[in-house]
């Protein structure tokens, strides 16, 4: 794939846009499915990085990755130039389930940190399924929000910030759109940091909302070859590349 | 195109490039990016007696030119290998099909042998007495000629067709282990196992690994594995098989000429999928650049 144009939001973020050298469609992908990245010419790094689908735009045959500088494997694709070719392997993983059709509660899209990016191509799918998905970002500051202009085209955005420079001060558990005064949500989907997905996902069990989560083991291969991404789960431990990254929590041993 | 065909005990590869057992999964992992009868065979990964949840989270580490694993032998066993996986693989692929085979006792190596023994299209199995990754996970038997020797023999009793046996570096001399083995009937051995390594995230303070220690693979062992092939290839009349950080075709006849009948590919498949068959295409494109028309004019050249 080659690197149409890398967006470098700010020190530690980068939108990379990707369409496929040779010319050819891209192929489809689901809301939560990732792609394996080859780090281009490192010689400190090894393996693929695992990347979310941020979001796929048909209108120009482009991928969208958002990349956090993470080490030093992101920190080489965030300094990607324009016309770069890398090689990705995709799509790979399950995907977010759709919500059964009549539902009538809300459908809040829970994002933290760089776990923003694969909320991005599930609200637009969710809205052009007729659905009317509400997004719940958090950042630890306004320069961390990501994509938020993105976002407000598709639905509702609610923000919270560690510090309070933008939308409400608190953690997105914190946050009032998540309260029980807010109005019945049928169905919760979230990705982030582990520990605010273990919160959400202990409100949605408390609530009984059905909730879905992206887990960001660490991986080698990305094919179910390797074994190292496993997550224990009511099955016993399955690996996340392929039996996910999506899960329901009520098949996960996350406990309060 | 040159002749690539080698034998391994009573196998007949099509071809000396293998992939390395726990790094291919069932073959049918990598069935989108190559034709898996391109290979001379395939070994599926580490299958024991009885079901193992294998050890927890977090299993891997890169590290310079490579990583540290420690899965833990997670498999379903060989019963479900046999009853849910074989058929298919039978059913689909002409390669070799070879399952490494791994136990706790020398009696669940010999029990899992003789299940697989009965597998019409099963013409061989690679014994792992070199897991670093699990208290019994062999190890122990791959360190001493004395644990070597007492599973091969049990396990040659029990299975007729083709015995290799993947050895550890992690001894002081692995020519010994080597030797051993062939003594009690090994038709061949497979080397390097990975390398008992460690890591620590610094600022954590903590193991990068659940387990503290792990096996180390890719580019980072590959002198440390030429050289044990090439030792034990002057030390031994059965065949040889080679890995240990193997990338590509280059990498593959470094081992062919230091001794290596036939390559396994591991950790590369996690990086490109396609390894295995670009490293296949690139031996015969040698072969023909250097005027050979047998890979066993390069076989311990050196």
């Amino acid at each position: 794939m080659r690197v149409v144009e890398n967006r470098h939001i700010h020190a530690l973020y980068s939108l990379l846009r990707l369409t496929p050298a040779d010319g050819s469609k891209l192929p489809e992908m689901l809301p939560g499915q990732f792609v394996q990245v080859e780090i281009p010419d490192s010689s400190s790094t090894f393996l693929r990085r695992p990347i979310s689908i941020n979001f796929v735009d048909t209108t120009d045959n482009t991928l969208w990755l958002l990349i956090r500088n993470a080490g030093k494997g992101t920190a080489r694709l965030i300094e990607s130039p324009e016309g770069l070719i890398i090689n990705l392997i995709l799509p790979l993983g399950n995907s977010f389930s759709m919500p059964e059709q009549g539902q009538t509660g809300r459908l809040l899209l829970i994002g933290g940190g760089v776990g923003v990016a694969p909320m991005l191509q599930l609200g637009k799918v969710l809205k052009l399924a007729g659905f009317s998905p509400e997004f719940l970002l958090g950042a630890r500051s306004k320069t961390d929000l990501l994509e938020v202009d993105m976002f407000e085209e598709t639905g509702v955005v609610h923000i919270s910030t560690d510090d309070g420079s933008f939308g409400e001060k608190g953690l997105v558990t914190q946050h009032s759109a998540l309260a029980d005064s807010s109005g019945i949500i049928s169905k919760i989907y979230c990705c982030g940091p582990a520990p605010m997905m273990k919160a959400v996902a202990s409100i949605a069990r408390k609530r009984s909302i059905d909730c879905e989560v992206s887990l960001e083991n660490m991986m080698a291969c990305g094919l179910g070859a390797c074994l190292c991404c496993v997550e224990n789960t009511v099955k016993g431990n399955v690996c996340v590349c392929t039996e996910g990254p999506v899960f329901n929590i009520n098949q996960l041993t996350w406990h309060d | 195109m040159a002749r690539l065909s080698v034998n391994i005990g009573n196998l007949s590869l099509k071809n000396p490039v293998l992939t390395a057992s726990g790094t291919f999964g069932y073959g049918e992992e990598f069935s989108d990016f190559i034709d898996l009868n391109r290979l001379g065979g395939f070994i599926v990964k580490g299958t024991t007696l009885n079901h193992r949840e294998g050890n927890p989270y977090p299993r891997m580490a890169e590290t310079p030119s490579g990583m540290l694993n420690a899965v833990g032998l997670q498999n379903k066993g060989v019963d479900y290998f046999i009853e849910n996986i074989y058929p298919r693989l039978a059913a689909a692929y002409d390669s070799e099909i070879i399952v490494n085979v791994s136990g706790a006792s020398v009696e669940d190596y010999v029990e899992v042998a003789r299940r697989l023994s009965d597998l019409d299209r099963i013409n061989a199995i690679e014994v792992n007495i070199s897991c670093p990754n699990v208290k019994q996970g062999g190890m122990a038997f791959g360190t001493t000629t004395e644990g070597a020797s007492q599973v091969t023999r049990a396990v040659r009793e029990a299975f007729g067709k083709t015995l290799i046996v993947k050895l550890s570096p992690n001894v002081t001399s692995i020519v010994d282990i080597a030797k051993a083995v062939e003594a009690e009937g090994a038709d061949s051995v497979s080397l390097i196992n990975t390398m008992l390594g460690m890591a620590i995230d610094v600022e954590r303070q903590r193991p990068m690994l659940s387990t503290i220690t792990g096996g180390l693979s890719g580019p980072a062992v590959r002198p440390v594995a030429v050289r044990m092939v090439w030792q034990v290839a002057h030390a031994v009349s059965i065949p040889v098989i080679g890995l240990g950080g193997i990338m590509n075709g280059r990498d593959a006849l470094e081992f062919i000429l230091a001794g290596a009948t036939a390559v396994q590919v591991g950790t590369a498949n996690f990086i490109n999928p396609c390894a295995t068959v670009e490293i296949v295409e690139y031996i015969d494109d040698y072969c023909q650049r250097h005027g050979v028309d047998d890979i066993h004019q390069l076989i311990g050249l050196i």
